[in-house]
């Protein structure tokens, strides 16, 4: 079963120390800067989005996931020479998406994390191409190959990734 | 009311988003000042980049320099007569360069010189394939400052976005924000090289009954008063009609982009007339020359073999020696290497002066840059083999 359908009473809140709240965003935007100078496939992946569904799943708060998404992405934006508030905005709605989800419906188990993660990666990128060409006029390419094969990769990271982070989770 | 307040605060986020982004983009260009959320995200992550660099070097240095030494001797034997073969063929190339000076200087031509370089190790990039930058570990502290270019030896690679203290953001040229004017080799056609949303690099503005080949060189015009004159880009891939009257040219660069390790960002230039006596500066390509490695102790056996020019390098002093396959050549190395290929190079110019009236005026100069004092240009020294 892998969603399921809660009451606000049945779902579990979990909160997070605050060195885990600020390294873990942080180790991952390092890593997202760092590693594609290795590995140049590495661009593929958004490992910021990944920790920003988590922790707006696992806190199963409106306005935690939105500010949140709405951080982590401008730190990211942070590292481009773009202008500031394109991840900003597409990861504040994913931020809020993932926490509405995350107070409705139970997304403890593998499967279930990788539809979840399937489905924002889509949102943050449709968000994201929108803003860039719609405000920033930029001319971004779509490629649905690139963007199916990035959905697939970073839906299965999370799978991974979330149960690694479920270690950090302390219940509220 | 409680009932909306969350969807209120997402509207009012996103509205404070999109304000910032349009004011960003509407100030865009004229004097953009580096935000302070840059300052601290750079200043946060690259610590962690550097250090992590720095460990992995030092790992690699251990495994490279003492542990895996298979092939080395064999490597050093044709590494051996690959300079042998590069230093007869840069007697030629040096004729042929101080000619060219000496004619520039009569006929009053100024150029750009690279008068000073900063040797750089890449630590990061920007995380985004939509953003095609990189970071560097030489920021405003030494000398690195917005607008300056990057190069390596293969070919240019962009040029500084932001300077920050310790770190520095290099727009790359396959980025679609980038713009270089360059000129083709062969045909002396004037372009602008830009990239693509894909992260290709293309060739613009030429003109569709313009002759351009896919093999053809593309260098630096120097027109943009950023990238000096000369500094290799790439190569034509792939020419097609495109739109306006104009050739669709894709062009291979030739510093691999997605795989940098060491950079050298040009910080000083400067602009006179070429004399062949200058001794103080070097052209945009001297400058790649000097990567070369440096040359080592002739065996007495080559001596008898090689063609009398050659003896002054032969008679060159230990540091050429010192300069192994597997060690980086340090300052001491590179100034005291190129001396000696230089006098190789005077040696057969200093006869023909004598015919020549044109050659007459100008004192005979060493290969260039290769007699530079060490002060006039501190940070070459320490560039990356």
């Amino acid at each position: 079963m892998p969603i399921t359908y809660t009451s606000q009473e049945q779902v579990e809140v979990y909160r997070f120390h605050p060195l885990t709240a600020v390294l873990v965003p942080l180790g991952a935007l390092f890593l997202q800067a760092f590693l594609p100078r290795h590995f140049h496939f590495f661009f593929l992946f958004d490992l910021p989005l990944l920790v920003v569904i988590f922790f707006s799943v696992a806190r199963r708060s409106q306005v935690a996931g939105l500010l949140t998404g709405s951080l982590i992405g401008l730190l990211q934006d942070a590292l481009t020479h773009q202008p500031i508030g394109m991840y900003g905005i597409a990861k504040t709605v994913v931020g809020y998406g993932a926490s509405s989800l995350g107070a409705k419906l139970d997304i403890e188990n593998v499967g279930a994390r990788f539809l979840v993660t399937l489905f924002f990666y889509a949102v943050h990128e449709i968000v994201y191409f929108a803003v860039a060409r719609g405000l920033v006029k930029l001319t971004l390419e779509w490629s649905w190959g690139h963007e199916i094969g990035g959905a697939l990769l970073n839906a299965a990271t999370a799978a991974i990734l979330f149960t690694l982070l479920d270690r950090l989770k302390q219940r509220a | 009311m409680s009932r909306y307040r969350n969807v209120t605060f997402l509207v009012a986020i996103l509205f404070v988003q999109v304000l910032g982004l349009a004011v960003q983009v509407k100030r865009s260009g004229a004097g953009e000042h580096t935000r302070v959320i840059r300052l601290w995200t750079v200043s946060a992550v690259s610590p962690l980049e550097k250090a992590l660099l720095w460990f992995q070097n030092g790992v690699g240095n251990i495994w490279s320099n003492y542990v895996y030494l298979r092939g080395v001797r064999q490597e050093n034997r044709d590494l051996k007569f690959e300079i042998e073969r590069l230093r007869l063929e840069q007697v030629r190339l040096s004729d042929d360069a101080q000619q060219a000076r000496r004619l520039q200087a009569l006929l009053g031509f100024r150029e750009t010189y690279i008068a000073k370089t900063v040797a750089a190790q890449v630590i990061g990039t920007s995380g985004s394939e939509q953003s095609r930058s990189i970071y560097i570990d030489k920021g405003t502290s030494a000398g690195v400052d917005k607008d300056m270019a990057v190069i390596t030896a293969d070919g240019l690679v962009g040029k500084v976005l932001r300077a920050f203290g310790s770190t520095s953001q290099v727009l790359l040229i396959n980025d679609q924000s980038s713009g270089v004017g360059v000129i083709l080799d062969k045909t002396r056609l004037q372009g602008v090289i830009k990239g693509t949303a894909a992260g290709e690099v293309i060739l613009e503005k030429v003109m569709t009954d313009e002759q351009v080949s896919p093999g053809d060189r593309i260098v630096t015009s120097g027109g943009d008063q950023i990238f000096p004159k000369g500094i290799t880009v790439g190569t034509v891939m792939k020419v097609s009609p495109g739109a306006d009257l104009f050739l669709n040219i894709r062009v291979k660069p030739s510093a691999s982009l997605s795989r940098l390790e060491e950079v050298l960002v040009i910080t000083k230039k400067e602009d006179r007339p070429p004399s062949v006596a200058d001794s103080n500066s070097v052209r945009a390509v001297d400058i790649l020359t000097q990567r070369l490695p440096s040359v080592p102790d002739k065996p007495a056996a080559d001596t008898t073999q090689a063609p009398d020019t050659t003896k002054p390098a032969a008679a060159a002093p230990k540091p050429q020696g010192q300069a192994g396959v597997n060690t980086p050549a340090g300052p001491s190395t590179v100034q005291a290497a190129k001396p000696a290929s230089s006098q190789t190079a005077v040696a057969p110019k200093k006869a023909s002066q004598t015919a020549k009236p044109a050659a007459s005026a100008p004192a005979p100069a060493p290969a260039p840059g290769g007699s530079q004092p060490a002060s006039s240009q501190p940070s070459t020294g320490d560039q990356p083999h």
